[in-house]
């Protein structure tokens, strides 16, 4: 039994290739007649941390399962790693590090036991799992929890398992699939804090995600997605300048009145944008717009003046807000 | 360079998935599968058996109704567990822990996670199979020492079940349809495979029904075996045999597509 098999992968120091670690070119998936990804493209660059922002539903899920050599391409070419997912799944996989959407920790078993247990589906010595295994302990901080059967865990405890699982065969590419979706916000700036030092130390993140938020904070880069293509790519603040202004401001109104303004608020901002629950006035300067919507004679029950998000980079580019 | 599991390393790892998980509940489970052969032993084989052996010895190839029913009960209970074994672990695995997909997204492949999956309940009809035959021998159930062979016997019985239930069960979203599968199938072949009473006490038209399922042909086997008489229609043993192996190769085959697919779908 070849219990002596270690990924030799480099975590940091790796040398940087022009050559980009995921390559894809009119990546398409289908199911039947549905088309889950429609003929995409993007690079990503080692050591950089790539985003697909968008709705449920617009694709995300299909193509890190297609990246993660676990659901077949359709059509297009795809390349990970220099290597194809068709011919090459096993080998990519052994070099990835994969957090799915859903969780699969082993619920019956211990923290520990599914650190381990995981080491050995890669191969590695028993040895070699334990040593790690207490070493990604520390990293998720669970190193108390490492006898409690997992069943009695809280949702960000088995995030931060998952994630640390992933990273017993020290993985060059990091898959998550909307990491912190239905966790409480402290959960969640916690797990950002445990990517972002896998990130610094040379990891490659590709995450899907619907919190903007979450984008801005991971993302150098990101493409956002809707309905199976993606609409626009670039970092969170090139998208930001190109699609929206630097400043918006929100306006609440009593009930029944923001339908009566149609018209009302043109000229003030660069663009006017009607939600059901309130209005955004993009401009450069959002507290001058509020003002001169109140020079106007409007009279708004709320005003809040914020920095652009990528959320309006979405609201602009396909009418709709992200989480629903 | 990194190394990558032989795809035979992949079927071991899932075994040892499995064994981790069972280590939790393996001395509970030693101790059912021991004491069904002795509670069945004892009140059908014992108990019953008093009333039938003087009767109608004749009818049972003359041996006592413990030593007739033995044998069956042996390959009727791994049909049993096995199909159980091949229907809520199968499903939770790919639906409710999702512990299969997590080994997919490892070097372990679908085929990997099918054929260890049956690995698994074939090492497990192994041992809940040698715990019985021990018990039986200790009732003194037995007439041959080829019985040592109605262990694999009636663990090829369970086989025969396992493969093809767990490829129907990869290919379900609820375990509706698994209570079906033991109220009209597992049960009434319990019943009426010849594991209580020899099969031409049946209905001549039910008769060939039997012989289409897998259970009848592992009880025979697995009988011929404890009572010494397998020697006597050696081509009827080898038929036997035939049928037991094509369910399960059939059987292995369909549950890597559906459990494969399964994975593929996510």
């Amino acid at each position: 039994m070849p219990d002596d098999v270690v990924s030799t992968t480099a975590l940091a120091g790796a040398p940087l290739s022009t050559t980009p670690l995921i390559a894809a070119r009119g990546l398409t998936k289908k199911f039947g007649e549905f088309t889950a990804v429609d003929a995409i493209d993007f690079d990503v660059a080692q050591g950089e941390s790539f985003g697909f922002l968008g709705p449920n539903g617009a694709g995300k899920t299909s193509t890190m399962r297609m990246i993660g050599c676990v659901s077949p391409v359709t059509a297009g070419t795809l390349s990970i790693l220099g290597l194809d997912p068709d011919r090459d799944g096993p080998r990519i996989r052994a070099r990835l590090g994969v957090v799915p959407q859903q969780d699969t920790l082993d619920n019956e078993l211990t923290v520990r036991e599914n650190l381990l247990i995981y080491g050995r589906y890669f191969g590695l010595s028993r040895a070699e799992c334990a040593r790690r295994a207490d070493d990604l302990l520390d990293f998720a901080q669970l190193s108390e929890r490492a006898g409690d059967q997992v069943e009695h865990m809280s949702g960000g405890m088995k995030r931060r398992l998952t994630i640390a699982r992933s990273l017993i065969n020290e993985p060059e590419l990091m898959l998550l699939d909307e990491p912190t979706t239905g966790l409480d916000p402290q959960a969640r700036h916690l797990l950002w804090d445990r990517l972002y030092r896998l990130k610094q130390r040379g990891v490659t993140l590709v995450l899907t995600t619907h919190y903007m938020d979450e984008a801005e904070q991971l993302c150098d880069r990101l493409v956002v997605m809707d309905k199976a293509k993606i609409v626009a790519a670039g970092s969170p603040r090139e998208l930001i300048e190109r699609y929206s202004t630097r400043e918006v401001a929100e306006l609440r109104f009593a009930p029944g009145l923001q339908e009566t303004l149609d018209g009302q608020l043109d000229g003030i901002a660069e663009r006017v944008e009607h939600l059901p629950d309130r209005i955004l006035l993009y401009a450069d300067d959002g507290e001058a717009a509020a003002v001169a919507v109140h020079e106007r004679g409007i009279q708004a029950e709320s005003v809040l003046v914020r920095r652009s998000s990528l959320e309006d980079v979405f609201l602009r580019l396909t009418g709709r807000s992200l989480v629903d | 360079m990194t190394a990558v599991a032989r795809p035979s390393t992949g079927i071991e790892r899932v075994l040892e998935h499995r064994f981790l998980v069972y280590r939790r509940t393996f001395r509970a489970s030693l101790f059912s599968s021991f004491l069904t052969p002795v509670l069945f032993l004892a009140a059908m084989g014992l108990g019953l058996g008093s009333y039938v052996s003087t009767s109608s010895a004749a009818a049972l190839d003359g041996v006592s109704y413990l030593a007739f029913l033995a044998p069956g009960l042996l390959a009727a209970t791994c049909m049993q567990s096995a199909a159980f074994e091949a229907t809520f672990p199968i499903m939770a695995g790919l639906l409710w822990n999702r512990t299969f997909h997590a080994m997919h997204a490892t070097p372990i492949s679908g085929r990997d996670v099918t054929l260890g999956n049956l690995a698994w309940i074939a090492a497990r009809m192994l041992l809940i199979a040698t715990v019985f035959t021990v018990v039986m021998v200790l009732f003194g159930a037995t007439e041959s020492p080829l019985v040592i062979f109605a262990i694999p016997a009636a663990a090829l019985t369970g086989m025969a079940f396992a493969a093809p239930i767990a490829a129907f069960s990869a290919t379900q979203r609820t375990p509706e349809k698994f209570n079906a599968i033991f109220r009209f199938g597992i049960t009434p072949l319990f019943l009426f495979s010849g594991t209580f009473f020899p099969l031409d006490s049946l209905p001549t038209i039910l008769q060939p029904l039997a012989w289409v399922t897998p259970l009848y042909h592992g009880v025979v086997l697995t009988r011929g075996f404890s009572l010494g008489t397998i020697g006597e229609e050696p081509v009827l043993a080898v038929v036997h045999l035939l049928v037991l192996l094509g369910f399960i190769v059939v059987g292995t085959v369909w549950a890597d597509r559906t459990i494969s697919a399964r994975l593929v779908r996510g």
